[in-house]
């Protein structure tokens, strides 16, 4: 890893910050950003790495809002160090992992390991704790603690908050910390032991289902939570027409909502489990053909204010299994930028808006830096290639795991070379 | 009729995957192989030296032993894994099972499970011909299978009748298989429960929903009963057996409303006075002995199809 000056020429630069969308130069120095434009080239330094960009995309370095590192407890499916390399690998240069490891990050202790790990880590990683003790929905966690410990938000993730009171209290006792909450909203009465989206299919397969109610009656009790307290809110993966409906009417309403979804949920129907596929099984499910025209939908239109993987790895332990008895999750940082780009190919984004979506408002969300291209700001930066094409094949996964639906796809669109601070984290470039 | 047609299946894991002439071929061959059960010597050397495994992880009295004697008399060697005596218990999961087996070369496995999908799963892993003996809330093909043959054998032909399916819809791969299974073959399946039990999107199969038992069951020629089972504690799906039999129990009124000459069916086990009235279940019009028979004979066709037995 060097940290000696980049010269970046030719490049399309995109920074949804200032709205910039323009053939630029860019000097990186001391790991911060020098030069933007037609001073860069002759800022730069004797002997710093030039890269031509001629052709790609120079972007504010990718940030996934919620993945979910497994360390500490679970290593063998991924760490820190492996879950940021793969991120890296991916353009993104931060990641906010959820706190449901093994013990839960719901104290100092738990936290201070993460970073631990973080500092060898190819990534910023931003903690994100638990809402309640354990995730078990009873207790508040001791949010101060966590905050000192350096959480940047919090949530029960992979289980949702069923007690409303104690949801209530958590958005009341935030402000006293000025955390966000980040919801994982789920009806478990309703879920159930459901193993995919209810309907025709979940029928046919004879699987037990998930109904699309389950989210959305939880989406609309924690909006109208964040409402009566006046905080804000983030809802995690939203997956249903419905769910984009109820929050573009709370945001019209003046509630402090936000929400994202993940490329699984705008590029998959519920049909890729039709032959009991346990690569595409995850909560929320996969949904209909409808659903996901909502979700693009919301996402054109600025209801959906950040895409996010939900990142989970998990081995083969958990996933060749029975489809009922499998794990829920899929890995999604290495298909993240191919997947948002076929939104931009079809027209449904224009390259500044999916930048926005998977940088500019993450990091404004999450209130963590980044996001943006800005002289003397940090040298965080990804290269996009939007048109290379290649296999998403078993030997191309940097992380440990490998179960994700878009295994053996040929995709199109890659990040290429990655700058952390001004270090080169991932590099296909050569 | 007779002419191309070839039984092409390695697997039989449901009726979804077999087509009118899969269906009709295999009726056929179970209708010839059925006398064999009749014969003084009950044996056929047609699958001498085959191996045959029933793996079942569910309890089964019924259906095991159906296929166990079907293999029996075509002189397969059969051997018996039931979950208490297998290493599922011992955290040993289904891929690894599979692998295991498939080390031992066996020629059929025979697998029932509580996880829909599980026989497909096994095949990914195995060699063997994998025949599906029920799988979760998904299919039941031999069950199916049995109760075409014993209608076809009542009625001279499925095409045109009118088949009523009554009960747990939701939770009954019988159901499932028998509603796809009728339909293939021109059949009307009319099916009724509390609405409770009526999955989503049932009538995408093929099935007529009617939320009156009455409506289902008028002017059939067939009334299929199932099993209910009032054990899902955690979904709630009927306040009691008692009102289940008050009101969508098959009693004489309820069958009055059917054709004169219409067949009662149960694929068992039987609650007597739950869900079928015990006068009926022994009367003139029951069929469910002759199922159990034609079981066999089911089994037995699947399963010299299945090993390359149309070969000759």
């Amino acid at each position: 890893m060097s940290k000696s000056p980049i010269l970046f020429t030719g490049g399309r630069l995109l920074n949804p910050a200032s709205g910039q969308d323009k053939v630029s130069d860019l000097l990186v120095v001391d790991g911060k950003i020098a030069e933007i434009g037609s001073a860069a080239a002759d800022a730069a330094p004797a002997g710093c790495l030039v890269y031509d960009l001629t052709g790609k995309w120079l972007v504010p370095g990718l940030i996934d809002m919620h993945v979910h590192l497994r360390e500490p407890g679970q290593e063998y499916k991924e760490t820190v160090v492996s879950g940021t390399r793969a991120a890296a690998a991916g353009g993104f240069t931060g990641v906010a992992c959820m706190p449901n490891t093994v013990p839960v990050n719901d104290c100092r202790a738990v936290t201070a390991l993460i970073l631990e790990q973080a500092a060898k880590a190819s990534a910023r990683v931003y903690p994100l704790g638990a809402i309640s003790k354990g995730s078990k929905g009873t207790e508040l966690a001791e949010f101060g603690e966590m905050k000192d410990a350096g959480v940047v938000a919090l949530s029960d993730d992979g289980l949702p908050v069923i007690n409303s009171q104690l949801m209530r209290r958590a958005l009341e006792y935030s402000a006293n910390y000025d955390f966000l909450i980040i919801s994982h909203s789920e009806e478990m009465g309703l879920s159930g032991s459901g193993s995919m989206n209810e309907g025709g299919l979940s029928t046919r397969l004879g699987l037990r289902g998930i109904p699309r109610v389950a989210e959305e009656i939880m989406i609309y009790r924690d909006i109208s939570l964040a409402g009566y307290t006046e905080r804000p809110i983030h809802i995690a993966h939203i997956s249903t027409r419905e769910s984009v409906d109820l929050i573009r009417r709370a945001k019209k309403q003046g509630i402090r909502v936000t929400c994202e979804t993940a490329p699984h949920y705008f590029s998959l129907t519920e049909d890729a489990v039709s032959e009991y596929d346990t690569r595409a099984k995850m909560n929320p499910p996969l949904r209909t053909a409808d659903d996901v025209d909502a979700i693009i939908e919301g996402l054109a239109d600025g209801v959906i204010d950040a895409i996010a993987t939900d990142h989970a790895p998990h081995s083969v332990i958990e996933k060749d299994l029975e489809f009922d008895q499998a794990a829920n999750g899929i890995i999604g940082l290495e298909t993240a930028v191919p997947l948002s780009l076929n939104l931009v190919r079809s027209g449904v984004l224009d390259p500044l808006a999916m930048v926005r979506l998977l940088s500019t408002n993450p990091a404004r969300i999450l209130g963590v830096a980044g996001g943006t291209i800005a002289p003397g700001a940090e040298a965080d930066l990804a290269v996009i290639n939007p048109d290379l094409e290649f296999v998403y094949s078993e030997d191309e996964i940097i992380s440990k795991s490998s179960n994700s639906p878009f295994l053996d796809q040929t995709l199109q669109g890659k990040a290429v070379l990655t700058v952390l601070a001004g270090e080169i984290t991932h590099n296909e470039l050569a | 009729m007779e002419g191309s047609y070839s039984f092409i299946h390695k697997h039989v894991l449901g009726l979804e995957d077999l087509s009118p002439d899969d269906i009709a071929f295999i009726l056929r061959t179970a209708e010839s192989f059925k006398e064999i059960s009749d014969r003084p010597i009950k044996k056929v050397p047609i699958l001498r030296g085959k191996t045959v495994i029933n793996l079942f992880f569910e309890p089964s009295t019924r259906t095991r032993l159906s296929f166990e004697i079907a293999a029996k008399r075509m002189s397969a060697d059969t051997f018996n894994i039931s979950a208490s005596t297998s290493s599922a218990r011992k955290g040993e999961t289904l891929t690894d099972t599979a692998r295991n087996l498939e080390a031992m070369n066996p020629d059929a496995i025979i697998i029932r499970h509580s996880s829909s999908g599980a026989p497909r799963l096994l095949t990914r892993h195995i060699g063997a011909s994998v025949l599906n003996a029920g799988d979760g809330f998904h299919e039941h093909p031999s069950q199916a299978l049995l109760d075409m043959m014993t209608v076809q054998e009542k009625k001279g032909e499925l095409a045109g009748l009118k088949v009523a399916i009554l009960g747990d819809i939701a939770h009954s791969r019988v159901a499932h298989s028998n509603i796809i299974g009728f339909s293939k073959m021109g059949a009307t399946v009319a099916v009724s429960g509390p609405a409770t039990m009526i999955p989503r999107g049932v009538s995408e199969m093929g099935a007529q929903v009617c939320l009156n038992p009455a409506e289902a069951v008028a002017d059939a020629d067939v009334v299929m009963v199932l099993r209910i089972q009032k054990e899902r504690q955690l979904d709630p799906v009927i306040p009691s057996l008692r009102e289940y039999a008050t009101y969508f129990g098959v009693d004489q009124n309820l069958l009055a409303l059917a054709r004169e000459d219409a067949i009662i069916m149960h694929p068992g086990p039987m609650n007597r006075g739950v869900e079928l009235d015990p006068g009926l279940a022994d009367g003139s019009r029951s069929v469910i002995m002759d199922q159990v028979t034609n079981g066999v004979a089911i089994r037995m066709a699947l399963l010299y199809l299945i090993m390359g037995g149309d070969d000759e």
